[in-house]
């Protein structure tokens, strides 16, 4: 992990109308992530994990104070900026995979680099290297109504990861799948870490997604109660 | 743009049944639309081309007291030309008379018109045949309508300049066939000799027929009609028959529409989590806005190639092998072909086209608008009702 600060986040508070009133989600939140964390925020339903993460994703913008995302603040950014924002530094990895019905892995995974107009020698080698990572290298040309729930969320992987970015924000990615998939994923989340010094921001509560993480932060109606930074001297289960 | 319409058209093609359901419908009213119009152009071409052929030449020239809509105006609308003014001109006099084919008394218009004329296609080189005293030519509405066949003789009674009753026995020489009703129903024709002889109004005339198409003649006492203007009712009618029948087109063109517009409200409703991906992987909304928009335009580029496929080979039989017209509409008054051909411009083609992608362009735009609105985190999560 380096030392340089990718994610600040200042005095957040978020608040959602409902009915007359308002419910409050999160609520003065400050933390900061750096290059190449392994870190997940976790907590029970309605804790404000998945509300933060899309402030961190750009999806949402806090009510108040300021979230700087790669040295860009969420709330001043124009759709056209924070959609920019996302297609070159965010990758996102969603619960239930939300892969695109009509296209095949390869077109899937290419999604992100079209976006980006990158020529298709390029687009070819990047995602055939992506699916290399998450070993679906022979399943290109499937369309995911035929993917296991495992395979699903391996492409999602290497949908977000094809185009390198800085941050992956990776929204309960386990809670679909079961205990072998989900420890098969997230060591290889935890492999492409490393390789390639991507920062991984989790929102879980399950208890295999914490045992691989370097950092917890633990929310709890929208506060955080604890920012725990975990060595780890074990091998993993 | 390149890349949405290749999302558009995988969206589409991964969309299966619904989009060929759609594309089937909206690619029918496409080809309904060209046929139709095609069918009243075709109409419309052949009946001017016969109205000028038979009866209408390069224009009228008409007496002043003569007026095409009130017959009892035959009886003085004629005159004289002087003749540095008839140059060019076939003059035809019209005369009311009566005719007793097999014992019944019909009216009938006597148009007398020089034999030489080569301006109308009227076969009038054979009223200049001497075989009989008064050779006539008729049209087959005529014939039909009398019973007479070539080689029949009528008694036909007139009234000459002075309003004494004369008769005389007539031979059929010719029956013609035309899709003109104005030159053949109620009407005999004779040489205008013969029946300047007969009334007594040497040089006279009804009208003149230009042998030349021009605009406008000035003549003291004599109104020109050009071609344009004598077309004008036809024109009017053909007209008045495109709008009614664009009614029937237009609906059906509606229903196809309103089917990519249920597609488009449907497919935002359903597709809210892949949009959500869309926006979450690096898509402005209004990137998204134009992908579903392109999404429904894409049904009419589908439909335009569909309808080729199938429209083609029938446009072209059609142009080919012509329609056959119901007799009873030859009897409508109206110049209407026995076949009529379509005929299909490159215009009609293109404008139809345009049509049926602009039209389904804006339908699937109106829906796709709320993408705009829409809140990336509840597309996400589904939530948007």
């Amino acid at each position: 992990m380096s030392e340089e600060k990718i994610i600040s986040i200042e005095n957040v508070t978020k608040r959602f109308p409902v009915g007359d009133g308002e419910f409050t989600a999160l609520k003065d939140i400050n933390l900061e992530f750096r290059k190449g964390e392994f870190a997940g925020l976790v907590g029970p339903s309605g804790s404000g994990k998945t509300t933060l993460l899309n402030i961190i994703g750009s999806l949402d913008s806090p009510s108040e104070g300021r979230a700087i995302v790669m040295g860009r603040n969420i709330s001043d950014l124009s759709h056209k900026e924070s959609a920019l924002l996302r297609n070159l530094h965010l990758g996102f990895i969603f619960q239930v995979y939300n892969l695109l019905p009509v296209y095949t892995v390869y077109e899937n995974v290419e999604f992100s680099l079209l976006l980006q107009n990158k020529t298709s020698a390029e687009r070819k080698k990047a995602v055939m290297q992506a699916l290399e990572w998450v070993g679906l290298q022979d399943m290109a040309d499937k369309k995911p109504s035929k993917l296991s729930g495992g395979e699903g969320q391996r492409v999602a992987i290497a949908r977000a990861m094809v185009k390198k970015p800085d941050i992956v924000l990776a929204d309960e990615p386990t809670a679909n799948l079961d205990a072998k998939n989900a420890h098969a994923i997230i060591q290889t989340m935890k492999d492409l870490n490393k390789a390639l010094q991507t920062t991984f921001i989790f929102s879980t509560h399950d208890e295999k997604v914490m045992s691989y993480l370097d950092r917890m932060i633990h929310l709890e109606d929208g506060k955080i109660n604890q920012d725990e930074h975990i060595s780890h001297q074990m091998s993993k289960p | 743009m390149k890349l949405a319409f290749i999302l558009a058209y995988k969206n589409l093609v991964g969309s299966g049944l619904r989009t060929w359901l759609n594309v089937s419908v909206l690619s029918f009213a496409f080809v309904l639309i060209i046929f139709y119009n095609g069918m009243i152009d075709g109409w419309n071409e052949q009946a001017r081309r016969d109205g000028i052929a038979w009866e209408y030449g390069g224009g009228h020239l008409l007496n002043g007291d003569y007026d095409p809509y009130d017959p009892f105006t035959l009886q003085d609308g004629h005159d004289t030309l002087p003749t540095s003014e008839n140059k060019g001109l076939i003059p035809v006099l019209m005369r009311q008379a009566s005719i007793y084919p097999e014992g019944r008394m019909m009216s009938v218009i006597l148009k007398g018109i020089d034999p030489g004329q080569t301006t109308l296609k009227l076969p009038t080189q054979l009223l200049a045949e001497r075989s009989t005293d008064l050779p006539v030519i008729i049209g087959k509405r005529m014939a039909e309508a009398t019973n007479l066949e070539v080689g029949d003789e009528v008694l036909i009674r007139w009234r000459d300049k002075d309003g004494t009753y004369d008769a005389s026995k007539a031979t059929v020489v010719d029956v013609f066939d035309t899709n003109v009703p104005a030159v053949d129903n109620g009407q005999m024709w004779i040489s205008i000799h013969q029946l300047w002889q007969m009334t007594g109004l040497q040089n006279h005339a009804t009208l003149y027929i230009s042998e030349t198409a021009r605009n406008s003649m000035e003549v003291e006492g004599w109104e020109f009609k050009s071609q344009q203007e004598l077309l004008q009712d036809l024109s009017d009618i053909i007209e008045m028959k495109k709008v009614s029948g664009s009614i029937m087109y237009l609906l059906l063109l509606a229903i196809a529409l309103l089917a990519i517009f249920d597609t488009q409200v449907l497919s935002i409703f359903r597709r809210q989590r892949e949009i959500g991906t869309y926006i979450a992987l690096g898509m402005t909304r209004l990137r998204v806005v134009w992908l579903f928009t392109i999404e429904g335009s894409m049904y009419s580029l589908l439909a335009t190639a569909v309808g080729c496929i199938y429209g083609i080979p029938l446009f072209i039989y059609m142009a080919t092998a012509g329609i056959g017209m119901p007799t009873a509409s030859q009897n409508s008054g109206v110049i209407v072909a026995a076949r009529i051909f379509p005929v299909y411009g490159a215009g009609l083609i293109l404008g139809t086209m345009a049509l049926v992608v602009v039209s389904a362009t804006i339908v699937s735009f109106l829906p796709a608008r709320k993408i705009s609105t829409m809140n990336p985190v509840d597309a996400l999560k589904g939530k948007i009702q």
